[in-house]
C-alpha cells in the first residue's frame, strides 16, 4: 500500500499539475507549437506542388538542367550551387547548436562567436538565393511557346539548342554568354531556314517532334526568354510559380530568422542573458533556425533532387 | 506599502499593482485574461448582430422575391435603390453572413471568450502563460473584424464568392463586383484572423500544459478545459493550411500566377493561365474547413458537459469516454475533408474512403450524446437558462447529427449536394449547437464575466423564442432541400417546379425575423444585467470547479492568496455521505474516499 502511494505521487509529479510536464518552459513550448503550425503551412504548399507536378510529370522541367550555374565557373554544373547553399545552411545549424550549448555553460564569448557565424551563414544563404533567382529569371537557352505550351529547340538528335545558337549558328560562342533578346520573326525564320532543327517537349521524357510537326508549330509560336510568374522558358509556368512561391516563402523565413538572430545577438552583446541568468532565448531562436533548415531540406529534396 | 506580512505569493501578486492602471491599460490594452475574454465576447456579439441582420435581409428577398422593402433601402442604399435587393448584394450578404458567423462569432467569439475566461480560472492559474501574446491575439482579431466591416463599405461591395471563396470567382478580380476590393479585404481580414487564432491557440495549449495548479492532473480537468485544449490544437494544426490556401489565392489574384486557374475565358477575353486547379484550393480549404467545424463545436460541447453535470447535480456520465470522444472526433476531423467534395469528380473509391471515415465520427458523437442523456437521467434538474440552452444543444446536436449521416454518404450526398438540405444540416448541427453552447456559457458564467447575475425570466423567454424560431427556420429547409432547391440562388421564382415551395420560404423567413427579435431580449438582459443586475454570490450554481473560489470582483492574478490545491475531479455532485450535494475540487479526499476508486 505504501509503495503504491509513492508511485502514484511520482506520476502526479509529471502530469499532476503544479509543474511543467515536458520539462520545458512555456516559451519553449509555444515555439514548438508555432513550429508545428508553420510546418503545416509548408506542408500545404508542398502538397499543392506535388499534386501539380504529378499532373504534369511528362513535361515538368528537369531541375538538373535548370539550375546549372556556378559563380565563376564556365559550363554546366547541375545542382552544384544549390548543394553548396544547402551545405552552408546546414552548417549554420551546426553553429547554432554550438551557440546554444555555449549558452548552457554561460560562456558569453562563445555564444557571441557562434551566433555571429550563424548570422553570416544565413546571409550567405540569402545572397545565394538571390543569385540563383537572378539566373533563373534571366534564363539561359530560351524557348518558344504555342498557346501556353513551351517547346525547347533541339537538333535532330534531340540535343537542346539555345536561341542564340539557332539565330547565330551552332558554333557561335558558348550559349548563355550573352542575353540578347530575340524577336518572334527572327527565331521563326532561323528555324525554318535550318532543316536540322526540331521542337522538343520539356521534361524527362522530352518527346522530339518531327520536322514537319515542328515547322507547323513554330509558325504559330512566340519567343520565351527567362522565367517569371506568367511564362517560363524551362517549361511549365507552374514550375516557375511554385519555385518563386516556395523558395520565396522559405527565404522569407530565413530572412526573419536572420533578423531575429541579430536582435538576440545584440542582446547577447549587451549582456541581457547574463543578467537574466540563462540563455533560453538563444535556445528558442535556435529551435526556429533548425526548423527553417529542416524545411529547406524538404524543399531541396522535392524541388531539386526528385 | 505598509509593513504588512505578506506570503511570497501575495507579495509577488501585488507587484503587478506598482504601475497604476489607467483606463487604457485596464480596459483597452489589457493583458488580463478576464478582460480579454470580455473583449472577445463583446466583439463577437457585435459581429454576430451584423451577421444575423444580414440573414434577415436576405431572408426577406428569399420569401418575397424582388418585392420592395424600405428596410432594404435603408440598410443597403444603392444596392437596393428601389427597395429591391441587387442580386450581387444578395451573394455578398450570404458570403459575409457565413464568414462572420463561422469565424468571427463561433470561432473567436466562442473559443476566444471562454478559453480566455475559463482556462486560467478552472486550472488554477494566475493568468494565461503569456499575457502579452494574449493581448496581441485579441487585437489581431479586432483588426481582422475591422477590416471585414470596412469591406462592407467599398464601392463594389464586399466579397461575394460564398464563405468558402472558391476560385475562380475569388481569384479573378474582374469575375464579378464582389471579386474586387471586397475580396482582397476579405483575404487581408482572414490573414489577420489566422494570426490571432494562432497566437490564442498556442497560448491556450501551453497554459493548459504548464500552468495547472498542484493536484490538477489531466484527468481532473473539467471537460470544458479538455474541449478548449483540443480545440486549440485543432486550430494550430488546421488554420495554417488555410493560410497556405489564402496565400496561393492572393498570388493568383494579384501577381498573375496560375495555381488555381486554368483555361478561363472571361468577358470575351481568354486568360493565359494554364495548368492550375480550383480543386486544389478546395482540398486545402476543406483540410481546414472540416476541423473548423469542430473548432466551433467542441467548446460548445465542453460548456454543455459542465452545465449539464452541474445543473443535474450529478457526476458527468463517462468522464473518460467524454475525453476519449473529444480526442477521437479531433483526430477523425482531419481525415474526412473529402466529404465536402463528393461532386468534384473525385474517384468513387476515394469517395467511399471519405464516407467511411466520416461515418466513423458518428461513434464518438453518439457517445457524447448518450452521455449527456445519461447524465440528465434521473438528475435533480435545475432549469437555469444555461441548462435550457445546454439541453437545446443536445437536441440540435442529435437532429443535425442524424442528417450528417445522410450527407456523409457519397451516394446520398450527391443527390442533395448544394441544396437547402445541406444548409439545414450544418446550421442545426454546427450553427445552432454552437450558438446554444455560447448562450449557455454566457448565462452560466455571466457572474464570472461581469460579477452580476442575469435575469432568469428574460433568459427563459430568450431560450424558448430562440429555440422555437431556430427550428422553425431550419427544420423546413430539409424539405426544400429534398425537393432539390439549390442554395445560394438569389430567387427561386425562375423555376416553375419550385413554385409550390414558396410558402415554405415565407414560413422560414417569418421564423427568422421572430428569432432576430428574440435576440433583443438577450441584448437587453445582457446590457442591463452587466450594469444593474443583482450582485453575484460567490458560487451561484453550487459548482465544484475552481473559478467559483475566486473573489466575485475581478482581481489581477485571480486569487488574493495562494492558488488552491486540487484534490479531486470536478464532478463530485450528490456524493453520498457528503454534507452538501456538491464537493468542490479543493476539498481533500476523505479517508474513505482514499480507499476507494476515485479520479
Amino acid at each position: 500500500m505504501a509503495t503504491q502511494t509513492i508511485t502514484s505521487e511520482q506520476n502526479k509529479n509529471v502530469w499532476g499539475g503544479g509543474n511543467e510536464p515536458f520539462g520545458a518552459s512555456y516559451g519553449k513550448l509555444m515555439m514548438w507549437f508555432f513550429l508545428l503550425s508553420d510546418a503545416l503551412t509548408f506542408s500545404g504548399f508542398l502538397t499543392a506542388y506535388g499534386l501539380i507536378r504529378f499532373r504534369f510529370s511528362d513535361v515538368w522541367p528537369v531541375p538538373e538542367s535548370v539550375f546549372t550555374h556556378f559563380p565563376g565557373l564556365e559550363g554546366d554544373h547541375p545542382l552544384l550551387y544549390v548543394a553548396l547553399m544547402t551545405f552552408i545552411l546546414i552548417m549554420s545549424s551546426v553553429t547554432m547548436v554550438l551557440a546554444v550549448n555555449a549558452g548552457h555553460h554561460m560562456k558569453k564569448d562563445k555564444v557571441t562567436l557562434w551566433l555571429l557565424l550563424t548570422i553570416v551563414g544565413g546571409f550567405i544563404f540569402l545572397g545565394s538565393q538571390a543569385w540563383e533567382w537572378y539566373h533563373f529569371i534571366k534564363g539561359e537557352h530560351g524557348s518558344v511557346k504555342v498557346e501556353n505550351h513551351v517547346y525547347y529547340i533541339a537538333d535532330e538528335n534531340g540535343h537542346r539548342v539555345s536561341l542564340a545558337q539557332l539565330v547565330h549558328g551552332i558554333e557561335h560562342a558558348h550559349h548563355g554568354d550573352h542575353h540578347e533578346k530575340f524577336t518572334d520573326s527572327q527565331v521563326i525564320s532561323a528555324f525554318l531556314a535550318n532543316k536540322d532543327m526540331r521542337l522538343k517537349d520539356p521534361g524527362k521524357v522530352g518527346k522530339t517532334y518531327s520536322r514537319s510537326e515542328s515547322e507547323s508549330l513554330i509558325k504559330k509560336s512566340s519567343v520565351v526568354q527567362g522565367a517569371n510568374l506568367k511564362e517560363n522558358e524551362y517549361g511549365h509556368t507552374l514550375f516557375a510559380n511554385f519555385f518563386f512561391f516556395i523558395t520565396g516563402f522559405h527565404g522569407f523565413h530565413v530572412f526573419s530568422g536572420v533578423v531575429i538572430n541579430i536582435v538576440i545577438f545584440a542582446n547577447v552583446l549587451l549582456g541581457t542573458y547574463e543578467r537574466r541568468g540563462h540563455y533560453e532565448m538563444v535556445e528558442k531562436v535556435g529551435l526556429y533556425w533548425h526548423f527553417v533548415d529542416l524545411v529547406w531540406v524538404f524543399v531541396f529534396t522535392f524541388f531539386y533532387l526528385v | 506599502m505598509a509593513n504588512d506580512v505578506l506570503t511570497p505569493e501575495v507579495a509577488h501578486h501585488t507587484e503587478h499593482h506598482h504601475h497604476k492602471e489607467t483606463f487604457w491599460t485596464k480596459y483597452v490594452f489589457s493583458m488580463d485574461h478576464k478582460m480579454i475574454a470580455r473583449q472577445f465576447l463583446i466583439t463577437g456579439i457585435v459581429m454576430g448582430t451584423i451577421g444575423m441582420l444580414m440573414s434577415i435581409l436576405f431572408r426577406l428577398q428569399l420569401a418575397w422575391p424582388e418585392q420592395p422593402f424600405p428596410i432594404l433601402k435603408f440598410f443597403l442604399g444603392k444596392w437596393a435603390s428601389e427597395g429591391v435587393m441587387d442580386p450581387s448584394m444578395y451573394l455578398a450578404l450570404v458570403t459575409i453572413h457565413g464568414t462572420i458567423m463561422v469565424f468571427f462569432v463561433l470561432t473567436a467569439g466562442l473559443s476566444g471568450t471562454f478559453s480566455n475566461l475559463l482556462i486560467p480560472l478552472q486550472i488554477g492559474a494566475r493568468d494565461m502563460a503569456s499575457g502579452f501574446l494574449n493581448m496581441l491575439s485579441y487585437w489581431f482579431f479586432f483588426a481582422s473584424s475591422l477590416v471585414m466591416v470596412i469591406s462592407l463599405f467599398v464601392p463594389d461591395g464586399p466579397a461575394a464568392a460564398g464563405w468558402t471563396v472558391y476560385p475562380p470567382l475569388s481569384a479573378l478580380p474582374q469575375a464579378m463586383p464582389g471579386s474586387g476590393t471586397g475580396m482582397t479585404l476579405w483575404l487581408v481580414s482572414m490573414t489577420l484572423f489566422i494570426v490571432s487564432s494562432l497566437l490564442g491557440g498556442i497560448n491556450y495549449i501551453v497554459t493548459v500544459l504548464n500552468m495547472r495548479t498542484k493536484g490538477m492532473s489531466m484527468t481532473r480537468l473539467p471537460l470544458t478545459i479538455w474541449a478548449f485544449f483540443v480545440t486549440a490544437i485543432l486550430g494550430v494544426l488546421s488554420f495554417p493550411v488555410l493560410l497556405s490556401a489564402a496565400l496561393l489565392l492572393l498570388f493568383d489574384r494579384s501577381l498573375g500566377t496560375s495555381f488555381y486557374l486554368s483555361d478561363i475565358m472571361i468577358q470575351g477575353e481568354v486568360l493565359s493561365n494554364t495548368g492550375g486547379s480550383p480543386i486544389l484550393y478546395e482540398h486545402l480549404f476543406w483540410f481546414l474547413g472540416h476541423p473548423e467545424v469542430y473548432i466551433i463545436l467542441l467548446p460548445a460541447l465542453g460548456i454543455t458537459s459542465e452545465v449539464i453535470s452541474t445543473m443535474s447535480r450529478k457526476p458527468i456520465f463517462g468522464y473518460r469516454a467524454m475525453v476519449g470522444s473529444i480526442l477521437a472526433i479531433a483526430f477523425l476531423s482531419f481525415i474526412v475533408w473529402g466529404h465536402h467534395m463528393f461532386v468534384t469528380g473525385m474517384n468513387p473509391f476515394l469517395g467511399s474512403v471519405f464516407t467511411f471515415t466520416t461515418l466513423l465520427i458518428a461513434i464518438p458523437s453518439a457517445v457524447k450524446a448518450f452521455n449527456y442523456l445519461t447524465t440528465l437521467w434521473k438528475g435533480n434538474l435545475q432549469f437555469s437558462p444555461a441548462m435550457l440552452f445546454s439541453i437545446g444543444l443536445v437536441s440540435t446536436f442529435i437532429t443535425g447529427g442524424l442528417t450528417g449521416i445522410i450527407l456523409g454518404n457519397s451516394a446520398l450526398d450527391i443527390n442533395v449536394h448544394d441544396t437547402y438540405f445541406v444548409v439545414a444540416h450544418f446550421h442545426i448541427v454546427m450553427g445552432l449547437s454552437a450558438i446554444f453552447g455560447m448562450f449557455a456559457g454566457i448565462y452560466h458564467w455571466f457572474p464570472k464575466l461581469f460579477t452580476r447575475m442575469m435575469n432568469r425570466k428574460l433568459g427563459y423567454w430568450h431560450f424558448w423564442l430562440t429555440f422555437i424560431s431556430a427550428y422553425g427556420v431550419f427544420f423546413p429547409m430539409h424539405f426544400l432541400g429534398m425537393s432539390g432547391l439549390p442554395r445560394r440562388y438569389y430567387t427561386n421564382t425562375a423555376f416553375p417546379m419550385f413554385d409550390n415551395l414558396a410558402d415554405i420560404n415565407v414560413v422560414i423567413s417569418v421564423f427568422a425575423i421572430a428569432g432576430g427579435i428574440a435576440q433583443l431580449i438577450f441584448f437587453y438582459n445582457f446590457i442591463y444585467s452587466a450594469f444593474r443586475g443583482p450582485k453575484a454570490p460567490q458560487n451561484p450554481w453550487k459548482s465544484n470547479t475552481l473559478e467559483w473560489t475566486t473573489p466575485v470582483e475581478h482581481i489581477h492574478g485571480n486569487w488574493p492568496g495562494e492558488i488552491p490545491t486540487v484534490h479531486r475531479w470536478a464532478y463530485d455532485y450528490s456524493k453520498p455521505g457528503a454534507p452538501e450535494d456538491f464537493v468542490p475540487q479543493t476539498v481533500p479526499l476523505s479517508d474513505e474516499e482514499k480507499n476507494t476508486f476515485h479520479n
